[in-house]
Formats: structure tokens, sequence, C-alpha cells
């Protein structure tokens, strides 16, 4: 605390930054606290993944081999929490610091202290999530939350102490995310460079900026509902209790409303940042910007009132889900809208196919998978069917892994030259998306049919017809897993050194952010450019 | 002046903070907190030792990271583009709290007008509670029998206390940008006593409730709602509080003028918000 107060006198300039560890618990610059996310991001990729190899080892073969059922039950619902709070959503955080100030000629962020509570606020609420599987080895408690991410009453409420470890981990997570956006939107409106309008504003920043208001709109709802769940658990009331005249459904209208624009809110910085690199790429302008902001928002609006759609077979009744049904499928519409301008950005462009753009284009095929499934699925007759099937985990795989992470690694490849200021390795940044995409395909094309033929998901067990195709599946998952050891290295390598990056990076570069020196300076625009015509 | 900031290019150079270690402490804090309370709620020994540590460890650090905010707006850090920074984190801030109040709110909708009504309107051959009727308040089938609260008693006399709080406060803010400093400072005490009296009735309210209505937490859907939507909103009152507390003491040390007084406005933003809220409570929850 006295080296904190010791250098509060200063004023902003490079005076007194400290060195080693402390650099970076104590940093309040935007390029530290980005790199912190993205490697916080890395780490917990890994994690996560490891989490789900166990879980698809378990699922080689039927019959249970490896673990018990209470023990399945806790990796997928870990996993998921782990994948989609720790690692995409604070990659693309990391993204939205190191980028949003270099974009729109920003010094830095606009709360640069809040900027590294965000992010410090991320290793206590993973601890929170993992630890009950390290204190269940002490015989304290019976293993983390086992009910699945969604945390569904009333099973949630009947729980173990896992439950209460990630209501707080998500109480935390949540209170990061808030401050993260708080600080996005106030970087954004408040720190253009003058001349920098909104509509002529990069499309990265634009993907963020309804981020940001998505998660401010749907973060909070979720810490009421799971603040419920504590107390129907803990201080006896109702909400979830029919005998109380509550209801367990209440509490998946609230996880959803949170849960289906957390959907967009994954993918919008991706759809952000993908007609940058295929811009880039395709040595043209983007096409459709306008047209890409005013489907972002629309995505934005239309996202958080079709919640309903997560639990069509759980009661609702028949006008509802007509609503939800429609409504749904008129999201496809912006979205193709954004599928469009994307092929129309590449369209009779000098193409080149370094690895950021093999990611991007790899991304446009497969999450146009996601998209097509996911308007089957928003059938309300379909749905039936396939509700709770390995479909849906074949779908939403589609959407968050090749729609999400994929995009994740298109901007990773595409901007690291710019963050560490040399090329990686052309030759392992290939290598690494065609096995990326083909072992993604082995593991989740056989679930769908899995889930056509009646597997149902989050089961440790399954019937002997299913057999080839699971066992195909986790072998597609091995080396899916595996093949990100290849990622890691190659930016670990980038990090050490390598072929010096010019300031424009890539041939077909423009944006403030190309301007600046690859890696860029402490304080990115000391004196903000003036944005004309 | 703030559109001026917004379109002129910026001559001066933002403010960017020295490192600092609140952040890191702060979280550090909060960890323990939860971790203590999970362990307390669980029935582990050394929980609230765990839970008093952080909440320490939070005053501690909020007291520090707060004094060193007001350490570099005295001296002149701030400008009007930092300012504005400012005015935006808290409208935001603000608008994530409304979405949390919403979550209850849209909760005793859902109770009330959906999971009420279709408890009582089941297949009698089919349903555990045949003798279940639609009422409002309800505990649900088999929630505790109870006397709801009254809307013109207590409740009635917060309402009052609240918005003459809110006159208070826009009285004291015109002491402040007409420079009559008695007024600025007459008006922001009374505005944290009226917040403290509204605290003691709420608190006298709720032993009320326990020992002689019936009316607790376990009370059905309606206890649930009432404890959790006033509950909220009594803690949100009780940090306003403080925060206009500090606010005074600014004001009496001679911080603040007619142009620059975020803090002063912040806080008065988010007491408006606190009695908005209340508004709402002693419509939906006490009153129809």
């Amino acid at each position: 605390m006295n080296t904190a107060t010791h250098t509060l006198d200063g004023h902003g300039g490079h005076a007194h930054q400290p060195g080693g560890l402390l650099r970076w618990l104590t940093t309040t610059n935007h390029k530290d606290i980005g790199t912190m996310y993205l490697s916080f991001s890395l780490l917990m990729f890994f994690v996560g993944g490891a989490m789900i190899l166990a879980v698809r080892a378990e699922l080689f073969q039927p019959g249970l081999q490896l673990m018990k059922p209470e023990f399945f039950n806790q990796l997928i619902g870990v996993h998921a929490l782990v994948m989609i709070f720790a690692a995409l959503m604070p990659a693309a955080t990391g993204f939205a610091n190191w980028m949003i100030p270099l974009m729109i000629g920003a010094p830095d962020m606009a709360l640069p202290r809040l900027n590294n509570w965000g992010f410090w606020l991320l290793p206590p609420a993973a601890i929170l999530l993992t630890l009950p599987f390290v204190l269940a080895l002490f015989g304290i408690g019976d293993g983390a939350v086992a009910t699945g991410w969604t945390l569904y009453a009333p099973l949630s409420v009947q729980g173990g102490i896992g439950v209460d470890f990630a209501i707080f981990a998500i109480h935390i997570l949540g209170i990061s995310s808030i401050m993260g956006s708080i600080n996005i939107i106030a970087t954004i409106l408040n720190m253009r460079a003058p001349g920098m309008t909104l509509m002529k504003m990069p499309l990265f920043c634009w993907g963020w900026l309804v981020t940001a208001v998505l998660l401010i709109v749907t973060l909070p709802v979720l810490a009421g509902g799971v603040t419920m769940l504590l107390t129907d658990r803990h201080f006896g009331t109702h909400f979830f209790d029919a005998a109380g005249g509550g209801d367990p459904i209440l509490f998946q209208h609230l996880f959803w409303f949170f849960g289906h624009p957390e959907v967009y809110i994954l993918l919008l910085p991706v759809w952000g940042l993908m007609p940058h690199v295929l811009s880039t790429f395709s040595r043209k302008p983007v096409y459709g910007h306008t047209g890409q902001v005013w489907s972002f928002v629309a995505i934005g609006v239309l996202g958080l009132v079709v919640w309903g759609h997560h639990f069509m077979t759980a009661g609702l009744p028949v006008p509802a889900l007509l609503y939800f049904m429609y409504s749904t499928m008129s999201i496809s519409l912006p979205l193709a809208v954004l599928f469009f301008c994307w092929i129309a950005t590449m369209w009779r462009g000098a193409m080149s196919f370094e690895t950021p753009m093999l990611f991007a284009v790899g991304f446009i095929v497969l999450f146009g998978i996601a998209g097509l499934t996911g308007l089957v699925l928003a059938d309300v007759a379909a749905d039936a069917q396939y509700h709770h099937s390995y479909f849906v985990v074949a779908h939403f795989h589609y959407a968050l892994f090749a729609g999400g992470i994929m995009g994740v690694m298109t901007g990773v490849y595409y901007w690291l030259p710019k963050w560490t200021g040399h090329m990686y390795s052309e030759r392992l940044g290939k290598l690494h998306f065609w096995l990326t995409v083909i072992s993604f395909n082995l593991t989740f094309m056989p679930q769908f049919f899995l889930g056509l033929a009646g597997m149902p998901r989050r089961i440790p067990d399954y019937a002997l017809q299913f057999a080839e195709f699971n066992a195909i599946s986790t072998v597609g998952s091995f080396v899916l897993g595996l093949s990100q050891l290849l990622f890691a290295y190659n930016i670990w390598r980038c990090i050490k050194g390598g072929e010096k990056a010019s300031n424009g990076v890539w041939e077909g570069t423009h944006g403030l952010e190309w301007e600046l020196s690859s890696p860029p300076p402490h304080h990115s625009w000391e004196t903000q450019p003036v944005i004309k015509d | 002046m703030n559109s001026a900031h917004a379109s002129a290019p910026h001559t001066g150079h933002y403010y960017v903070p020295q490192p600092s270690l609140y952040p890191f402490f702060l979280s550090g804090g909060m960890f323990l907190l939860a971790l203590g309370f999970i362990l307390q709620m669980n029935k582990f020994a050394p929980g609230p030792w765990v839970m008093a540590a952080g909440a320490g460890v939070i005053g501690f650090v909020l007291y520090r990271w707060f004094g060193a905010v007001i350490a570099e707006n005295q001296r002149g850090d701030y400008t009007g583009w930092e300012d504005q920074s400012f005015r935006q984190g808290m409208v935001w801030f603000i608008g994530s709290e409304v979405m949390f109040f919403a979550a209850f709110f849209a909760a005793l909708f859902y109770c009330r007008h959906i999971s009420v009504p279709a408890l009582a309107g089941m297949d009698p051959a089919f349903t555990l509670y045949k003798d279940f009727t639609v009422a409002w308040p309800s505990a649900g089938p088999k929630g505790a029998s109870f006397t709801p609260m009254g809307a013109w008693g207590i409740p009635a006399i917060n309402t009052a206390l609240l918005l003459s709080s809110g006159v208070t406060l826009t009285w004291a803010h015109w002491g402040l940008m007409k420079g009559r400093r008695a007024q600025l400072n007459l008006g922001l005490i009374l505005t944290v006593l009226l917040g403290v009296v509204f605290l003691g009735f709420q608190a006298y309210e709720y032993h009320h409730a326990y020992t002689e209505l019936g009316l607790t937490m376990g009370a059905g859907v309606y206890g649930a709602t009432f404890f959790m939507l006033t509950g909220f909103h009594g803690f949100h009152v009780a940090l306003g509080t403080i925060m206009l507390a500090v606010v005074a003491g600014r004001c009496l040390a001679g911080h603040f003028d007619a142009k620059r007084h975020f803090a002063f406005e912040a806080v008065a933003w988010y007491w408006h918000f606190v009695d908005v809220v209340w508004l709402l409570l002693f419509v939906v929850v006490y009153w129809l």
C-alpha cells in the first residue's frame, strides 16, 4: 500500500513505474492490462479444455470408466463457466483494452485504475469456481457446482457447497464485466480523436460498444437471479419453490434474460474485428460499414427479447412460444446482413491467406453452420425433439468455438505483431489453423447426428448405438486440445523475438492503430490525432 | 462546457493515474468476504472471521482509494475531460443498478401475476394444493401465514421522508451553484439526517414485521419479494447516506465550487435513483 500512495503524487508520466511482479499488480496502462486479460484467458482456456477432455475421455466408450457421474456433472458445468466467463469474455476484454485506445486515438482507457480492478477481480473468481474441487480432496464439501452452468432450480437449491462458490464467482465475474463495460463505454464516448464521429468509428469499437451496453443491461439481472437462489438455499425464501407461491421456471427466465444476450456478448467483439481482417487481406475497404453498425444494434436489441427459446419445452403458453419463435428467427435478418457484408468485403478483392485470414474465412463457414442450426432450434416443433440433445451441444459449439474462439484466434494472429513488435511463425500458424478446423469438425459434426438420433446431453453413459460417433468425437477433441499447444507455443515464440513487424504490419491495413509503432509507445496517443474529411 | 470538450481538440493531456495497488487489494478483500460468507452459510467455524477480514480490507482500501481520488481532484489533476469520463461512469453504473432492481421487481410481477394464479388454477384431480386460491399478498400454498404490511403507516412516513430529502438535496445544490455555502451545508446535513431517520423507521418496521405480523423471509413469495426489494433498497439508502455524509464533510472542508463538483452531482444522482426506486416500491409492494 505504501508504494501506491507514494507513487500517486506523479502526473501520469513514466516515473515510478515499478518493475517485476509489482508492475502487473499495480498497472494502470491499457496495454499491460490488455496483456493480463489475454494471458489469463489463454491459461483458463487450457484449464477449461483439460476439464472437457476428461469428459470426452469418459464418453469414449459407453459405460462408466473413469469417473463417477457426480464428478462428470461438476466437470461439464465448470468447463462451461470457465470457458465463457474466464476464457472467452476476458479475451474479448483484452482485445478491447489493447485496441480501442489505439483505434480511436486515445492516450489510454478513460478510467485506468478501474480498468486494473476489472482484471484483478478475475483470478479470485476463477479460484472460487475451482476451489471446491480442491476442498473435496480434503473432505470438505462434495465438490464443485454439479448443476451445469445454467444452475437451474430446484437442483441448484438442493446442491452442495459448490453452488455457493459458483454464485459468488458469478457475482465477482459480473462486477468485473460491468466495471470493464463502464470503462469501455466511457472511453468510446469520451476519448475519441477529434473528428472521429461515431459513424466513422471502427467496427471493432462498435461491436464492443453494443457488447458493453448488453453487459450492463443483463448481468445485474443474473446477479439478482443467483442472489434469489442464494436466499432460497440459505435464508428460507421461496422464489423458486411452488410451496411458497414461487416457480422454478422463474429462475430460467432470469437466467436466460442474461444468458441469451450473453451469446451476443461473446460474439459481437468478434463480429466487430472480422471486417478489419477481411478488409486487410482482401485489400479493399470494408463493405457496408453503416449497415454493419445498425446490424450490431439490431442484434443487440433483439437479443434482449428472445430469451424464452432456451426453454421452450418447459411449459410456456402457446402465445409465448410463438412470440419467442418468431422473434428469434427475426435475428437471422441482421445476422444475414453481416454475413453478406463479410462476403462482399472479400468479393473480387486481391486476397491473400495469411493465418488471420484463414481463421476469418473458416469462421464465416463454420459460424454459418451455427446460425443455420440455430434457426432449426428456434422452431418450436423441431425444438421439442432437439431440446437438451447433443444437437444443441454441437450447435452452440459451432457458435462459441468456431464463432467465438476461432474469432479470438483471428484477432490474436492479426494483432500479435502489433502488440509484440515481432511476426509470429506463419508456418506454425497455418498448421494450427488446419489442425484446429479439421479436428473441430471431427469433434462436433458427429454430435449433430448423435443429437438427431436422440442422445441426451449431460449424461456420462449412453446407449450402444451412439458408440462409434462418440469415439470419433473423442478422438477429434484430443487432437483439437493438443493442437492448441501449438497456438500457445507460437505466441510464446512471437513474444520472445522474431522478424520485426512494421507499423502497418500487413500490406492492406489502414486505421489509426496501424500508424503507431509496433509495439506502440507507453501512452498510446499522447497527442490526439485529428480525423479529417 | 461539456460539448466544447467533446468536439474541440484536446490540447492538455488526459490524467492517467500512477500505478496503484488499491484495485488488487480491493479484489483480495472481496475474495475473503465471499469465501467467508460461503463458509459461514455452510456452518464452518472460521467463516465470520474470514468475512470480517475481507470487510476490513475492503473498508480500508475504499477509504484510501477514494481519499487518493479526492486528493488528486483537489490538486487540480482533473480537467473537464476527465470529468466527462466520471460522469459517463456514474450514469452507466446507476444503469446497472436499475437492472439489478428490475430483476427483483420482475420476480414480484411474475409471482403475483403468473405463478400464484397458475398454482391456484391447476386441475383439482392433479394438484397438491386443492384449497389454494388466488390472492395477493400470498404466502403460496404452504408458506408461513402472515399479516401484510399496511401502506399508510410507516411506509407513508418513509415516502414523505425520502421525498423531502430529495428537496433538501436540490436546495443544497442551489446553494452550491449560487455560492451560498451555509445553505449548501445545511441542506446536505438535513438530507443525511432524513436518510438516517428513514433507516431507523425501516429497522423498526422489520422488527414489527418479524415479531408481530409473522411477515418473514419465509412467508412465501410475498415475504421473499418484500424483504429482498425493501432490503436491497435499504442497503442502497445506507450507502447513499454514507456517500452524502462524505460529500457533506467535503463541503464543510470547503471543497467544490459552482463549476467543479462532480462528486456532489454523482451522489445526488444516486440519491434520486434510490428515491425513485422507493416510490415504485411504495406503490407496488406496499400499496397495491
